[in-house]
């Protein structure tokens, strides 16, 4: 696994362990209330479960497992992908603690982020979707 | 593919054809406590647990003797995984419908041992997440 990948992946295993215990807080609160405020956490469940879990995750097996070039850059312009890591996280801790401060833009520039990551991503990644031996025949 | 594997993959198949279901019941106009079931199974029971399955077969190798890190461990997040969240689907419609000590109490249940699947999860494939 290449040490991009294994960035990406150890961050989506944090942000499901802290996806986890928000969500283990809310159903606990569903069942016996014990602190109503913890509602506010809602949104912060989702975007570490969604984007820093589901989505990170799969950035980083894709960056680690799709066909690469015979060339001396075999995994494509590495540098673009780790830009891809470090927008999409700074996009997820934005829109996290957007809910606690009061700049109303965190939340939109956050999602800019997130949106410029997995656009970069797509660039980065787009040529090594393809037939395992295709650098032979071209 | 390892038995732990297959039985992580086939259980999330399994989540996902009731998640369906419960998609199905929603869309009749059952909608007591069933949304956040219908939800949990599909992105817990079916894409997470999926994952968890796929994680443990095909991530880099732990070492020679434990290529796949501790297996009872493994065995212990599926079990919390699938126990939790059968609580879930269970106690969450009673708790919407008609709210009591029972239903309440197997929800916080069902939240602590779901968090403990999935730290006990991190805790054995941290370090299979590594550098070749």
């Amino acid at each position: 696994m290449p040490r991009l990948s294994v960035w990406f992946v150890r961050a989506s295993m944090i942000y499901l362990l802290l996806g986890f215990l928000i969500g283990a807080l809310l159903l606990a609160q569903k069942g016996i209330p014990f602190y109503a405020p913890v509602w506010y956490l809602f949104p912060l469940h989702m975007e570490f479960l969604l984007v820093g879990w589901l989505i990170q995750l799969a950035m980083g097996i894709a960056f680690w497992i799709v066909p690469r070039f015979r060339s001396d850059q075999p995994r494509g312009n590495v540098n673009l992908v780790w830009g891809v890591l470090v927008l999409l996280n700074m996009g997820i801790v934005m829109v996290a603690i957007h809910p606690f401060i009061s700049v109303g833009w965190f939340s939109l520039a956050g999602r800019f982020l997130e949106i410029s990551s997995a656009l970069l991503f797509v660039l980065a990644l787009w040529k090594r979707v393809k037939p395992m031996d295709a650098d032979n025949r071209a | 593919m390892p038995l732990l594997a297959r039985t992580f993959i086939k259980t999330a198949m399994v989540c996902l054809a009731l998640a369906l279901i419960f998609g199905i019941l929603l869309a009749s106009g059952l909608t007591n406590g069933l949304f956040p079931v219908y939800i949990h199974l599909l992105v817990f029971g079916w894409l997470t647990q999926l994952i968890f399955g796929v994680v443990f077969w095909m991530f880099p190798k732990f070492s020679v003797e434990k290529p796949r890190g501790s297996e009872t461990l493994g065995w212990w997040t599926y079990a919390l995984l699938n126990i939790g969240l059968l609580l879930r689907a269970i106690a969450e419609p009673m708790q919407s419908t008609q709210a009591n000590p029972i239903s309440g109490w197997m929800l916080v249940l069902s939240a602590i041992i779901q968090f403990l699947a999935g730290s006990l999860f991190v805790v054995n494939s941290w370090g299979r997440v590594k550098e070749k």
